[in-house]
């Protein structure tokens, strides 16, 4: 075997590797395990042929086989796609819906991540075929561990504090802390909401987390994660029980009020302190305002 | 303009309260017109909300 299909191959191996160590499967059971699984991997894996081939190929002058590799990854776009119509279909049976802008911030990741195994690919083939197979071994390596720190963006949790609150009732309003949710006159609609639901308060620590909490498609994400993880007590035809979640415009502050199923609190802390937060949903403003400040008195 | 919630039912306890251009639901006490909200919650999928003792509408959201 040649030195360069040695390099190619370690670059292929490294690639689907990382595909697979991106690829988990947790409490919001996406992607569906084994067929859902498979696709990803299977287009990780061409993935990982593209970024393994690119090096040699400039090396020998293929340049026909660079304008290929721009073509052949333009196709990765085609995995956002995917994964945009297959959520939003799914989306309209499920019982909270993900809402648009979490489909389009998955379908994003799924797209990105395939961009981050032809990068380890890239690497791993580059440093086997320049250095020596030993190099290409610590490149793969170097690759995956950029790829868990790139894989990945904020969470809840790193903007926001999360407080756990008892909704109530004054007269017929559902309140949860001091922001009112919603009018529920029945009696017998009470007493369940008294008895399943569950409320929480979310602090954002800046402007940023304030913006950010306030966009309909982040609150959409949190109610979405909170029933795959705690589940629901509701069904169709009770529009009373459904999740919602209000800003308190002078604090702003998010209340989240739902009915879960497990009611374990550490639990519920985890799962909504997991929700990542939403590229397309956050706003830099702190950061933008202190730039301006900046220049200004330059 | 698209309305999004729209009241589907009133339910009342004061048949004298000036309600109109609306289906009303008379009962005739508490008891009969929490049935006959939460039966009409069911059937309309909308919320039964409190307006007053003794008004409830349901609205479809």
């Amino acid at each position: 075997m040649s030195e360069t299909t040695i390099a190619i191959l370690l670059g292929i191996g490294f690639g689907t590797g990382a595909r697979i160590y991106m690829l988990r499967t947790d409490y919001r059971s996406y992607p569906t395990y084994l067929h859902g699984r498979i696709i990803h991997i299977l287009a990780g894996f061409i993935a990982s042929a593209l970024g393994a081939v690119l090096l040699p190929a400039i090396v020998n002058q293929d340049y026909t086989a660079v304008t290929f590799f721009t073509v052949a990854a333009s196709q990765f776009r085609d995995v956002r796609n995917m994964e945009r119509n297959t959520l939003l279909n799914l989306d309209e049976n499920e019982i909270v819906p993900r809402g648009k802008t979490y489909i389009e911030g998955i379908a994003l990741v799924f797209e990105g991540r395939n961009y981050l195994v032809i990068l380890t690919a890239m690497l791993t083939t580059f440093s086997a075929y320049y250095i020596s197979y030993w190099a290409g071994l610590i490149g793969g390596c170097l690759g995956i561990f950029l790829c868990s720190r790139l894989m990945s963006g904020m969470k809840i949790r790193d903007i926001a504090d999360i407080k756990i609150v008892q909704p109530h009732f004054e007269d017929a309003g559902l309140y949860v802390g001091d922001v009112y949710i919603m009018n529920i006159g029945l009696p017998e609609r009470q007493k369940e909401i008294l008895t399943y639901g569950m409320g929480f308060m979310l602090i954002p620590h800046n402007l940023n987390g304030k913006v950010n909490l306030a966009n309909f498609g982040q609150r959409q994400a949190i109610l979405h994660d909170l029933y795959m993880g705690l589940g629901i007590y509701r069904d169709s035809g009770t529009p009373a029980l459904t999740p919602l979640a209000k800003r308190n415009m002078d604090t702003g502050a998010l209340a989240v009020f739902m009915l879960p199923r497990d009611h374990d609190e550490e639990w519920a802390r985890f799962v909504i302190g997991n929700v990542p937060v939403l590229e397309s949903a956050y706003r830099y403003m702190s950061s933008k305002k202190k730039n301006r400040l900046e220049n200004q008195g330059e | 303009m698209v309305l999004e919630k729209y009241i589907l039912a009133v339910i009342t306890m004061h048949p004298d309260a000036g309600i109109a251009g609306l289906p009303i639901f008379y009962a005739k006490d508490e008891q009969e017109q929490n049935r006959l909200a939460n039966l009409l919650e069911a059937i309309l999928d909308g919320i039964a909300h409190k307006i007053s003792d003794g008004v409830y509408i349901i609205v479809k959201h």
